[in-house]
């Protein structure tokens, strides 16, 4: 860019400067208003008092009740469990198909694999929900166990949303990948699986921890297709909320969601940790 | 390893070919399946023409969402614009700010809108303090599309941030020296080239929205029926699978349509990670 001079430059800088004031404000008050809830949980998590609208003096108490409360505990197991168990699964799967994908020529199973990887990521939440219940309870019917709906079920939901994420995560990143690579190593004496292990995978590791936190978080806060894929019998921590916000609420529910808030934060650092590091690692 | 066996990339690939089969495409057929069946597993078109008497649901749900699609993207374009002319290092801390809210429980941020607004709400509670006139806001149309703009806005600002990020500055240099102001070089260099991602914007926003049924329940307490609210409560209240189940093959025609349209404006395979 060539330098503008005198009294054009001024201008164009007290208008740039201008410009950036404008935007400033706009982002400020743009993330007042995603943020403005979470400001209200987190203040009313502290409130003395038992109420989620006056706010009066300040304690702990919410977290204790949200800490004795057996349901929300098992919730929370439960949905840690789950998630743990799906997004480990979906990696798998969504990271050999990755590879499987990249490999493969241009042709028709290829894009309707493609097709069907966008299938559960763009369908409404609802209709995979219903559709995976009808398929389990007919299912279920025929096996003459009734339709039972449970961890099984949940766990089949929940690999099935996550596996295209992981899939959409890796393969980008082996697409960049230099081909020659795995080929000058194999000329170099590796075995095919010794030149992926030792070249290929380390390329494409950040991109596999990425996919794989993405399908833990959205395991995680899933509640929609969970609500139609189980049954009492087994609850993740999303539908104890729901059932709880069916009724009034206590604050303690807003304590757990800080706590909740502050472990995404935690998470979302390091999934932006991860990344900034793998850049510095082609930058170099 | 573009080399890979043919041997070796069947092998990678069969887990999830089978899993899609089995869990993806599978599921699908029995929507369609029970969209055209009765209770007794009978062939029939009564779930289909029953439709009709949804119209007014359908309606409302494509209304709300449409709007609230559309004051989402009226929100979102000077954001993202705004970002694109900040520090990198600022894009970056502000993106990661946009994605928080994404992943915490939207039951509980929604909630937490209806703790704010409602009646005996904190907003309310304040004017009360400041002796101005109360407002009343759940239960009324205008609360469900808070709703959804809420929860959806991020869902809209990244892919649109993401392709304004990737525009080479040097076109907008090369508009201002052809003599095009600001507004000029906005509207017919800036927004043609960021319609890719103001369509995957559009539908990211569109095909929640449509399809919601906590948003509306919360926000107008149970009574604003939306296309959503009657699926769930076709399967969970009435067990009504058939009915609940042709419902879905509706809503998921449409989604279908409109992301067809959609497409026409991105040409990439489904890049929807930012």
């Amino acid at each position: 860019m060539t330098k503008p001079q005198g009294a054009e430059h001024r201008l164009a800088r007290t208008q740039r400067g201008k410009g950036a004031w404008v935007s400033a404000m706009y982002a400020l008050i743009i993330f007042l208003f995603l943020y403005a809830p979470m400001v209200v949980m987190v203040v009313i998590s502290f409130n003395g008092k038992n109420s989620i609208v006056e706010m009066d003096g300040f304690s702990f108490r919410w977290y204790k009740e949200f800490a004795e409360n057996r349901a929300l505990m098992t919730g929370l197991r439960n949905t840690l469990i789950l998630a743990l168990c799906a997004s480990g699964a979906a990696t798998l799967i969504g990271t050999a198909a990755a590879i499987a994908l990249d490999a493969w020529k241009k042709s028709l199973t290829r894009s309707a694999l493609m097709v069907v990887t966008d299938i559960p990521m763009m369908a409404p939440d609802i209709v995979t929900g219903i559709s995976m219940m009808l398929m389990f309870v007919l299912f279920g019917t025929i096996v003459g166990n009734g339709g039972s709906l449970g961890f099984g079920t949940l766990l089949i939901a929940h690999i099935t949303f996550c596996v295209p994420y992981v899939i959409l995560s890796v393969l980008p990143r082996l697409r960049q990948m230099d081909p020659h690579l795995a080929e000058a190593a194999m000329d170099l004496g590796c075995t095919p699986f010794a030149a992926f292990r030792r070249v290929v995978l380390p390329n494409i590791t950040s991109s596999i921890v990425t996919g794989a936190l993405m399908a833990f978080t959205l395991s995680l806060d899933d509640f929609v297709i969970s609500h139609f894929t189980t049954s009492g019998s087994f609850n993740t921590l999303p539908l104890e909320i729901y059932s709880i916000t069916r009724k009034p609420v206590r604050p303690s529910i807003f304590a757990l969601s800080t706590l909740i808030f502050v472990g995404i934060f935690l998470l979302l650092l390091l999934i932006n940790f991860a990344q900034s590091r793998a850049e510095r690692k082609t930058i170099r | 390893m573009r080399q890979l066996k043919p041997l070796a990339r069947r092998l990678l690939a069969s887990p999830y070919i089978v899993w899609a089969v089995l869990f993806v495409l599978a599921p699908m057929v029995f929507v369609v399946y029970y969209s055209f069946t009765d209770r007794s597993g009978a062939w029939t078109l009564e779930n289909i023409l029953g439709l009709g008497s949804y119209a007014q649901l359908f309606g409302r749900s494509i209304w709300y969402s449409i709007v609230a699609t559309l004051l989402c993207f009226l929100l979102a374009y000077p954001l993202a614009l705004a970002l694109c002319k900040m520090k990198v290092k600022t894009q970056r801390i502000l993106v990661m700010l946009v994605m928080l809210p994404m992943w915490m429980s939207f039951l509980i941020r929604t909630y937490a809108w209806l703790v704010l607004l409602q009646d005996e709400g904190i907003v309310n509670h304040w004017l009360d303090a400041l002796s101005l006139p109360r407002f009343h806001m759940i239960n009324t149309p205008g609360a469900v599309i808070l709703g959804m703009v809420y929860n959806y806005l991020p869902f809209m600002i990244l892919p649109i941030y993401t392709t304004l990020s990737k525009l080479d500055g040097s076109l907008h240099e090369a508009a201002h020296d052809l003599g095009a102001n600001a507004a000029q070089t906005l509207w017919r260099v800036t927004l043609p080239l960021s319609l890719p991602g103001i369509a995957s914007g559009i539908t990211m926003v569109l095909v929640p929205s449509i399809s919601t049924f906590y948003i509306s329940q919360k926000m107008s307490t149970g009574n604003i029926f939306m296309i959503g609210d009657m699926i769930e409560q076709k399967f969970v209240m009435d067990y009504d699978l058939n009915m609940g189940a042709a419902l879905s093959l509706a809503l998921m025609v449409m989604v279908i349509v409109s992301m067809m349209v959609m497409r026409r404006f991105t040409d990439n395979e489904g890049e929807v990670i930012p």
